[in-house]
This record gives structure tokens, sequence and C-alpha cells, in this order.
């Protein structure tokens, strides 16, 4: 599983379908493939109930494929067992959710901290990583903030620091713009593609297609398919 | 990618993440640790104030020793009460390891103020005579004043014990206070201290034998002797001493130990501090089912805390870690808050009864560990709860 010439991809699907189980099944995922290149960025865009949530819980690690390969920098996540994969989650994927879901009581640089804090890395080392990661979104004067003292548009900036701070292979951010205003959503479009611009491989599920369509990249995602 | 990954938390960080949710939640995480810290408070400081109860009778015992007996009459085969023979104290006296011995006997009169209080209220005091023997066995000493001695037996003075003393109304011998007692008036020359083991003492007015029978017209047959003996020859005495006091109805002597009593005292408050110590387990209990109440509605609170945490990679078990230590936390900050509240209880109650003040290491180690068990027991099942969740459901919005 060594690092070949040329890299595996950040992240590829193969075959993957996601049924839950009921009275009636609802085949959230049908047959998808997807290689996502290290230094992608990538829009997976589709209307709700499309079936991209699933799609970014699958990629993301927190759910399993119900059939189908999901290998994230040529690593089977299938093959590896719930503590590999809390692992895998904790030092080669970061996350960025539509609602923040920062730690409250906490400073912007502990809750960037937090981001590293399964890795066992120590605290002292954790917060000299989020301070830099918080400079590089452009938060190096609200370090010590709490949350609920920062704009919505701070807020994200924090999240996103939070997922980059480690350097995954692979940011995943679900709805980034989806709870901000229409200047704001601008600044993180920007943060984004200036960050992918660094070298980071970056996912968007969205439903927004103007958003989609700023990215290089798009997928489309509808009833459980991916168009690409 | 380099070999296979494991998620971990160093321990400080674990310990540090178990805080997070006390920390963001002071207000909650003080008024649930207060049920804890009462349990906690009203057992230490129960254990507390009756071991410096405890200390107390015991250095008190120390101080007056356990080697004091008592010879009384009993009551003969046809139930009547007998008389002991004059001669008992001497011959008690005669016993090697005996230290010393003193003779009391009960008058049948009252002692009053002045002539115009009916005989009738004796307020409930004994008129004695007594030996001068008597207050050197017992211990007794003149709080002012002086004891009945051998210049004193023949004239009609009395001394006070505290409790007669104090309901005759007599505190000092400045203004030569006397006391009517049969027809006639006795001065009062003593007030005694208080006497732990011999409050029958501490509620006579005593006076010399000489003096009795000349001007009551007694019969010297002891009511009640004390004998101090070796400490180490205590129960060879109590066995000799029936026979010694009465030869010819040795079963007609009652002999006692006056610090049986007070040891006695020790076991009743057993009982009451097993009873106290219970109702503190109670109030325990109801603290650790309030916390883990609390936990629940954290974790039912916090799903998206969790969502996240298992995003950036924290295992089921660190979060079952996480609030059985945040639950074990609180409990034991309750300990800590409880143990601290009741050394403060038990150092106040002693220091109010003006006692040595006593805090058993085993009822404050005891208390602590306690809390943190309660609080890991309570945190259990919220614990295993917040693990159980999908992490995929909890990182939306419900």
């Amino acid at each position: 599983m060594s690092v070949a010439n040329p890299p595996a991809p950040a992240l590829q699907l193969r075959g993957v379908t996601k049924t839950f189980d009921g009275p009636t099944p609802v085949h959230a995922l049908r047959d998808v493939d997807l290689i996502v290149e290290q230094g992608e960025l990538v829009a997976i865009a589709g209307p709700s109930g499309s079936g991209k949530s699933t799609l970014l819980n699958v990629i993301g690690t927190l759910d399993r494929p119900t059939t189908g390969s999901v290998e994230i920098e040529g690593s089977d996540a299938a093959k590896l067992s719930d503590r590999e994969l809390a692992g895998l989650r904790s030092q080669r994927i970061g996350f960025v959710f539509q609602h923040f879901n920062l730690l409250g009581g906490m400073s912007a640089t502990d809750n960037v901290a937090t981001g590293m804090l399964y890795q066992g890395r120590r605290a002292a080392e954790r917060r000299r990583e989020a301070r830099t990661v918080l400079g590089r979104v452009g938060l190096g004067h609200r370090l010590d903030a709490k949350p609920a003292t920062l704009s919505g548009g701070e807020r994200q900036r924090v999240a996103i620091a939070r997922a980059l701070v480690g350097d995954p292979a692979l940011v995943l951010a679900d709805e980034p713009t989806g709870n901000l205003d229409s200047s704001t959503s601008e600044e993180i479009i920007d943060l984004l593609l200036g960050l992918n611009a660094e070298g980071t491989t970056i996912l968007v599920i969205t439903h927004d297609n103007e958003l989609a369509g700023r990215m290089p990249r798009q997928v489309r995602v509808r009833d459980g398919r991916v168009a690409a | 990618m380099k070999g296979r990954m494991r998620s971990h938390v160093n321990a400080v960080d674990q310990i540090a993440t178990g805080t997070h949710g006390l920390r963001a939640r002071r207000g909650r995480t003080l008024l649930t640790a207060l049920g804890i810290a009462i349990g906690i408070a009203s057992m230490v400081s129960v254990l507390g104030i009756s071991s410096s109860s405890r200390a107390e009778l015991v250095a008190e015992l120390n101080a007056l020793g356990t080697n004091l007996l008592a010879v009384q009459p009993g009551s003969n085969t046809f139930g009547e009460t007998v008389q002991m023979p004059e001669a008992a104290p001497d011959m008690i006296r005669r016993i090697g390891p005996v230290e010393s011995a003193g003779s009391l006997t009960k008058i049948n009169t009252s002692a009053r103020r002045n002539e115009h209080i009916p005989t009738t209220n004796g307020q409930g005091l004994d008129v004695v005579a007594v030996e001068p023997d008597l207050f050197v066995t017992v211990g007794a000493k003149p709080a002012v004043g002086r004891t009945i001695d051998d210049s004193t037996e023949e004239l009609p003075v009395v001394v006070l014990g505290s409790v007669a003393a104090e309901r005759l109304g007599i505190r000092s011998l400045a203004d030569g206070p006397r006391v009517f007692i049969s027809n006639r008036w006795f001065d009062v020359v003593g007030i005694l201290e208080p006497l732990a083991l011999n409050p029958d003492i501490d509620r006579s007015v005593m006076m010399g034998y000489p003096a009795a029978v000349r001007e009551l017209g007694i019969k010297p047959a002891a009511t009640q002797i004390y004998v101090r003996t070796d400490q180490d020859r205590v129960e060879a005495v109590r066995a000799v001493l029936g026979r010694t006091a009465s030869p010819g109805a040795p079963n007609e002597v009652q002999v006692s130990r006056p610090s049986d009593a007070l040891e006695a005292r020790t076991k009743v408050d057993q009982n009451l501090q097993n009873l106290l110590l219970g109702l503190g387990g109670v109030a325990l209990l109801v603290g650790g089912v309030g916390i883990a109440n609390v936990m629940v509605i954290s974790v039912l609170e916090r799903r998206t805390e969790i969502g996240v945490r298992r995003a950036l990679g924290a295992t089921r078990r660190h979060i079952r870690i996480q609030f059985v230590l945040e639950s074990s936390l609180l409990s034991a900050l309750g300990g800590a808050l409880g143990v601290a509240l009741g050394i403060g209880v038990t150092i106040a109650y002693a220091n109010s009864q003006g006692w040595l003040i006593d805090i058993p290491p085993l009822g404050v180690g005891g208390g602590v560990a306690a809390s943190l068990l309660i609080g890991a027991i309570a945190g259990l099942y919220p614990a295993a709860k917040a693990a159980r969740l999908d992490p995929a459901d909890a990182v939306r919005p419900m």
C-alpha cells in the first residue's frame, strides 16, 4: 500500500450502493463510481433527496456502503475496523458542516485543536497547529473568541480550520454556504478556492447550482446515481 | 498511506474532554453536584461528630478512670431492702488492691432554703451523710470552699453537689448561705465541681456522719460505698466486694461500675450513627439518580457534539469514556464539596460542644471514593446511549 507513481487518487468509489432496509427498501445510492484526484476541488450537486447526503456519509466513512468499495488514498475503508475507520477520519478526512457545529464554551483555537484531538497529539502541539491554520483562514485575530461571539462567516472559517488542521487527504464540506448571506458566502467560496490553490483536496456537497458552477469540476447526483 | 491508523487520545486530553461539558454548563454542574454534596456532607459530618463525641468520651473516661466501683445494698429473698453492716466500709478498705473507699448514707429528709418552704418540696435533692474519704475516692473537688473533712465532720455544716447548689440557688459562700434541714440550720461550707460518673453526688447535700448522727439521729449504715481500686485489679476486687461488705449475705449486695454507663453511651450512639449514615446513603443514592438523569438529558442535548467528535475521529469507546468521566468528575466535585462541608459542620459542632475535633480519614477518603464510584455507575447508561448514536445521524440537525 505504498504511495506509488502516479499517486493514488484522494478518493475512489467503485460500484457503491446503499440500501436502507425497511418495509419499502430505499435505494439511496445505485452503483456509484467516482474518482477524485489529489488537489482537486469538486462540487457534488443535486437536489435534496437525490442521495448526496448519503454519498457524503459514505465518503466520510460515517456510514458503510451496502456493496462496493470506498478507498481513501488507496486504502479500502471496507477492510478497516471501526477503530481504524475512526483513525482514518481523525487523520485523513476533514469535515465542514452546514451548521458549523462548533463546540460551545471553547475558544476558536481549542475548537480547531479538537480536530487533532483523536490523533493523540499533545495539547500544546495541537494549539500551535490550530493557531497557524486559523491564520490561514484569516482568523489570526480571533484566536481566543468563543463561538457565541463570532459572526456566521467567522464560525464557518473556524469550522474550515478545524477540518484543515492536521493536513487531511480530503476535506468534505456539506453546504458550506447554506447558512450564510450572499456576501459572506462569497468570502467562504474564495477561501475554499484559495485553499485548493494551495493544494488541499476539497469536495463541496451542495444543492446550489450556482455554487457548484463556481467549482472547477461538478458531479451531478440524481436518484442515487452519479452523472459526471 | 503509511500503515494502519488507530484513533487515539492521550490520557490528559481524555480527562480535559471529560470536563468540557461541566465547564460549558457551570450552573447545572453545581446544582447537580449539590445532591451528592449533601449526601457526602451528611455522612462525613455524622462520622466526624460521632467520632469527635467518642474522642471526648474516651478522653473523659481516661481522665476519670474506669477503676471506680460502687457497692449498695440489694434486696433479700423476701424482696425487702436490706441494710449493709456498719463495718462494711472499713472491711472494704482492708482489701489489698483497694486504694480508697468512702461511704454515704441517704437521710430521709429534705434540704430547704428556709423554713417557709414545705418539706415536700425537696427539689429532687438528697440529704446524705458522708465519710471524708468519699471525696478522695470519687475525685470530688470543691469549686468554692471546702469538702467535709476530719475537722468539719462533727459540725452542723454541709457541702453541696453542683446540681444541689444550683437548685438551691447558692452560687457562692460570700454571704454565709445556710440550708434548713429537719428544723435546724446548717452552714454551707463548700460547693463541689460537677462529677461525670456520680450524678447522685451532684444532687446531694452532704454532711459528716458524726453531725448527722448527733443532729438528725440517723443510723450510720451505708447506702452506698464507692471504691477506688488498683487499675489492673478491678475485676478481682469486684469479685470479693460482696463477701467483704456483707459476709453473712454476700448476694444481698449490688456491685456496679459507674464508668460502664458512660461506655454504654458510646454504644447507644452507634445505633443512632448507623441510622444517620443510612439516611446519608439514601441522599447519595438520590444524588446518583439525579446525576444519571442530568447525564441522559445532556447526551440528548449534545447529539451534535457527539456526531462531530465521531466525525473528527472519536471511537465509540472514546465517547463512552468521555461521558463516564464527565459523570464521575461531576459526582467527585460534589463529593469534594460534601467533604469540605462535612468537615466544616463537624468543626462547628465540636466547637459549640467544646469537644475535641476528630475527623476520621476513612470518612473523608471514603466520601470522595464513594462519590467517584456513584458517578461512574450513574454515567454508564447515558454513556452507552451516547456511544450508540449513529454519527451520520448525529451530525445532522434534527
